[in-house]
Parts: structure tokens; C-alpha cells; sequence
């Protein structure tokens, strides 16, 4: 999945010039905890994030106090140096970023110009598709070994049985001569074409087959 | 009142036939009705006769242009391609000559139960081949047409003007009817089924909670394979309790699948009669309590038609009379029956103990689905 395809398109953004003040305000209303800042162009400048409003807000025992401080401009205190993506950056890339720099949202740029944004959110959004939990559908767990074409064998099975795929996942085995292909079919019924897989020397490790289900 | 509960059926709603391989089979509804004429809880002023729906009661909640295309589809005259965007001519839906007019029965069946409950004329009503909750507003799902329990509760809505609470104790989750009302404040959606994390459709976890006005008015109790009588009824009259007293209904739809038994091939929980016999004693009290007594019931899943459909189901008409069969099994109906059954018959109501081996995780099991169970009533405790 290309992150053209999985960000946020229309951003909520902020001008440069307006104040700390409208910026919270803005976040409140929207209920967003990302703000990027533009200038007049449109060019992305910077992003001020809950952490920037925490940092400059007051104690809750000092509300009151220094309010000219929310008169001050955002880009006072947004952050400038941060991770961005381009909209032709695929996905997994951008969910290695959020692992291992722990940001909370990376803005998608066309060179300087703010084209979308990427939140945890939309991350999660996107694995969501790709396990294929967004549509009604029986989950299957079949142990093959690791070798080339296995994946091919048993999806052929599943056209066999006309079994529409929603999506396929392949887990690493604690067992490094084996792996665990994960299919999401669009059934009621998985079980004509386990009995099948088990018939033809595959282990099912999930569903259990009537019979055979006493638990282990 | 003439009786407290009537028993809609004909032959006209066995006409609901995928193929003669197809794991759902309505000859289960036929095999209930017959049990409960031989066991002599069934009486000929208790039947009423269905009627079919109409189109416009159909699309109160599907879309039109999906009915269309299940006529067609039934006078073979739909385009395959068309009919897959539909979840028509699939594994689990295969098309099937008039398929429409086999559908709109069910949905007439479903309909004319709630007409008598809602008139008065009865406090309960059963039709026993309903229940088809997977089907969507554009789209047949998990053996599913058209969703009969969705098209009543919109038609209590709006002809009656009713607060309804449905309650799924399905082994699968009632995904079509939870979706249909997820964000309407005025039906309430309980679903008890086996966890979605491996089982069809997916769905039905303790995060689905409604949308927007609806925010609170869907619940989900996921329990876990392998749960047995006690956990699961458990979970079930908790949350049918406290669900009921929250939501306050006027009227209570029940969708009594019964392919969380043990003997269902397609699932993997382990229920025996028993869950069957409490589920409804706790459905007809509720109602009592909260609904003068209004009670609809449907069927539902159910994939071992032998063994477990028509004692389940016939146990849940004998509750709404008020009896409970036990012993030994009408010797006609088992006479008639056993050399077309593909497993030995049970000769009792009853399940005999050790149907199954005992389960090594079972208080493991018992205590997650009680952490799911409260997790699942949180929003509830909040308010309160």
C-alpha cells in the first residue's frame, strides 16, 4: 500500500503567524492532537504537536498567569526537524519509523508543499486492511515448509474450493524449516477445504477439524 | 388472549434450499416442527400461517437495487460477475431458483410473529426459520439472504413505535443486525458468540460499542472456543440483566441460533442442551419484567440438524408454554427419522454426560470470558 492511499488528505492546518492561543483552540475543536504549520504558499514549515502546547501551556496551579505568552506566534514553538513522507512512500516504511523514532504523525510532502498526513491512526487503519478483519470472513492458520511455492499450493487448494481470499499473512514458525500462512476467506464454511489440506499432509493449525477438536 | 404463544409455520418456508450439499439445511425447521407434534406440545390452534413480505417491507432495510438483483439472480438471469458484488452465486450463498420469493417467506414469517406480539394477540411469538442476521443491507453474507431480524426490528420501529432489544446467542456475532441499527439509540444490539479471532465473520468485539447517537447501544460478548454451559450461560444472563435494565425495552427479539453445541461442526464451542434450555427460561423472564411479557423468537445457525436442532429448538417452544420436556424422545419421531440421520439419534432431551472429553483449560477460560463479560457491561457501570 502506497501512503498516497492510506493518509489523511484533508489536513487541518494553521498559518504561521497565528497565535499559541488559536492554535489549542483549533486542536480542541477538531479534536486533533497534530497541527501542521504552512506559510502563505502552502509550503510546510513545521508541526506543533500536544507536546509543544503541553510545554508551553502553564501549570494547572498557574492557569492564570503570563497569558501574553498565548499571543505569541506558533511557529514560536513548532517543531521544524521532523520525519516526512512522500505520497509514493509504501507503508511499511512509515510504520518502521513510527517503531523506531516514536513519533505520533509523519506529513506527507510533494517537494515543500503539505499534500496529507499520516497518524498512528491511519497506521493502524492501514494493517487493519491488510489483515482483512474489515470484512466478514473465517480465519485459517495452515503450517507449510519453508520453501518456494508453498504459498502457491495451498492458495490453488483454496481456488479449487472457490474460496474468495481477503487477505494472506505469512508469520515466521518457532520452527525455522516451517512458516505459517494466515488466510482471511470470504466463508462460513472453511471446513471441505481443511479436511482436504489435512488429507493432503498439511497441518491446520487452526480451525480444529469436528473429531479432532477436543482441545490438546 | 387467546394463546400466550403462537408457532408460525407452513411448508412454505422450507423452500430455503442453497443445494442438497449445503450445511444449511431447513429440513431442521421441519424436523422441530414434527417433534413437538409427536411429543404433544404442539397444538393445531397454536399454529399460524406465514405470510410473504413484501418489497416494501424488504427494503426497510435493504437496498433496492439488491432486491432486484436476488430476483433476478432467482430467474437465472443475473450476470455472474454482478451477482459476486452482491455475495450472490458464492460458496456460502449459491443462487438458487426463486430464491426471492423462498427469502421473502422467511422475512413474512418473521413479520407476522411480530404482528401478533405487537397486536396483542400473544405474548410470544416463534418463527423458527428466521434469524438470518449475517445478511446486509447490499450484500448476502454467511448463508444470508435477507436479514429477516434487521427488517423487524425497523418495522417495530416504525409501526409500533417500539424500543427493541435483539439478543444473538449465536455461536457466529450477529453482524448484520448490529450494523443496521449502529447508530440508532432507540435498538439495542447483545451479541454472544464465540471470539471472531478465528471464527466467521470476524466481528463482534468488546470495541464495538455504536456510533454516534447509537454511542452505548451495541454490546458484545466474545467467549472463547471451547467454553462450556456454565461460562457461557454465565455471560449470557449477566449481560441480558444488566443490558435489559439499562436499555429498558419495550418489546425483546431473540435470534436463537443453536450452533454453539458441542456436536456443531462449524464452530468450536461446547455447549450442551442445558445452555439450551436456560437461554430461553432467561429470555421469557426478562420480557416479563421489563416488556409485559413481548417475546419474539427466531432460529437461527444450527449445523448439526440431527443432533442438536430439533431438541433445541423444540425445548425453546416448550418454554414459552411453560413446559419442560425431559426423558426419553417421542419413539415416532426417532422411528421416522433414524435411518435418514447421519449420526445415531440422542434417545433423551437431555445430553448424556461426558459427550465430550473435559477441557484442560477450562477455568483459564472461565475466568477470561468473565474479564471479557465485565469489560464488555463497563460502559453500562460507568453511567449508572
Amino acid at each position: 500500500m502506497i501512503v498516497q492511499n492510506m493518509m489523511q488528505k484533508n489536513v487541518v492546518t494553521i498559518h504561521e503567524s497565528e497565535t499559541i492561543g488559536t492554535a489549542i483552540q483549533l486542536m480542541l475543536e477538531k479534536d486533533i492532537r497534530n497541527l501542521p504549520v504552512i506559510d502563505k504558499n502552502g509550503d510546510f514549515l513545521g508541526l506543533v504537536t500536544d507536546r509543544e502546547v503541553k510545554d508551553a501551556s502553564p501549570s494547572i496551579f498557574h492557569q492564570n498567569e503570563h497569558p501574553e505568552d498565548f499571543e505569541k506566534p506558533v511557529s514560536s514553538i513548532m517543531k521544524q526537524a521532523i520525519f516526512s513522507a512522500h505520497p509514493f512512500d509504501i507503508a511499511e516504511e512509515l510504520s518502521t519509523i513510527f517503531y523506531e523514532h516514536n513519533v505520533s504523525c509523519i506529513p506527507v510532502l510533494e517537494e515543500t508543499k503539505l499534500v496529507g498526513l499520516v497518524t498512528e491512526r491511519e497506521m493502524l487503519h492501514a494493517f487493519i486492511l491488510l489483515t482483512g478483519t474489515h470484512q466478514p470472513g473465517s480465519h485459517l492458520e495452515v503450517v507449510v515448509p519453508n520453501e518456494a511455492g508453498e504459498l502457491a499450493k495451498v492458495a490453488s487448494v483454496l481456488k479449487d474450493f472457490h474460496l474468495n481470499i481477503s487477505s494472506v499473512l505469512v508469520y515466521p514458525s518457532h520452527n525455522e524449516r516451517e512458516k505459517i500462512i494466515v488466510f482471511r476467506v470470504g466463508t462460513m464454511n472453511p471446513l471441505p477445504v481443511i479436511e482436504h489440506l489435512i488429507d493432503n499432509g498439511y497441518e491446520v493449525k487452526w480451525p480444529p477439524v469436528p473429531g479432532e477438536r477436543d482441545e490438546k | 388472549m387467546k394463546n400466550d404463544s403462537v408457532f408460525v409455520y407452513s411448508p412454505d418456508l422450507l423452500g430455503y434450499k442453497f443445494s442438497e450439499t449445503h450445511p444449511f439445511n431447513q429440513l431442521r425447521v421441519q424436523l422441530a416442527y414434527e417433534l413437538l407434534r409427536d411429543s404433544g406440545c404442539l397444538n393445531d390452534d397454536q399454529i399460524i400461517k406465514p405470510r410473504q413480505a413484501t418489497d416494501e417491507e424488504i427494503i426497510l432495510i435493504h437496498d433496492p437495487g439488491y432486491v432486484e438483483a436476488v430476483k433476478q439472480a432467482g430467474q437465472g438471469q443475473l450476470n455472474r460477475e454482478i451477482a459476486l458484488n452482491y455475495g450472490l452465486g458464492t460458496e456460502d450463498t449459491p443462487i438458487f431458483p426463486n430464491m426471492h420469493e423462498a427469502s421473502s417467506w422467511i422475512v413474512g414469517a418473521t413479520l407476522t410473529a411480530v404482528d401478533h406480539v405487537m397486536e396483542g394477540k400473544s405474548k410470544h411469538a416463534l418463527s423458527l426459520s428466521g434469524g438470518l442476521h449475517h445478511g446486509f443491507r447490499g450484500k448476502a453474507s454467511g448463508f444470508c439472504i435477507y436479514n429477516d431480524s434487521s427488517i423487524a426490528i425497523e418495522y417495530m420501529k416504525r409501526k409500533y413505535n417500539a424500543r427493541v432489544l435483539y439478543v444473538d446467542t449465536d455461536a457466529h456475532h450477529g453482524d448484520g443486525v448490529q450494523w443496521a441499527f449502529y447508530d440508532d439509540p432507540d435498538v439495542c444490539t447483545l451479541s454472544i458468540h464465540e471470539t471472531g479471532r478465528y471464527l466467521f465473520p470476524g466481528t463482534g468485539s468488546i470495541h464495538e460499542k455504536g456510533a454516534g447517537k447509537g454511542y452505548g447501544f451495541s454490546f458484545n460478548v466474545p467467549v472463547d472456543a471451547f467454553t462450556e454451559d456454565e461460562s457461557f450461560l454465565e455471560c449470557y444472563e449477566k449481560s441480558l440483566w444488566e443490558v435489559a435494565e439499562f436499555f429498558k425495552p419495550d418489546v425483546i427479539i431473540t435470534q436463537n441460533g443453536v450452533d454453539a453445541h458441542y456436536y456443531d461442526p462449524l464452530t468450536h464451542l461446547s455447549v450442551t442442551m442445558k445452555t439450551y434450555t436456560e437461554i430461553p427460561r432467561i429470555a421469557k423472564k426478562v420480557a416479563e419484567k421489563y416488556c409485559g411479557g413481548r417475546w419474539i423468537a427466531t432460529g437461527g445457525g444450527g449445523y448439526d440438524i440431527w443432533r442438536v436442532v430439533p431438541r433445541a429448538w423444540s425445548y425453546l417452544w416448550c418454554v414459552m408454554n411453560d413446559q419442560a420436556p425431559s426423558g426419553q424422545i417421542a419413539e415416532n419421531w426417532l422411528k421416522r427419522w433414524t435411518n435418514e440421520a447421519k449420526h445415531p439419534l440422542p434417545p433423551t432431551w437431555e445430553d448424556e454426560s461426558g459427550i465430550y472429553k473435559p477441557i484442560p483449560r477450562k477455568d483459564e477460560i472461565t475466568s477470561k470470558n468473565r474479564a471479557t463479560l465485565e469489560k464488555s457491561l463497563y460502559s453500562i457501570k460507568k453511567s449508572s
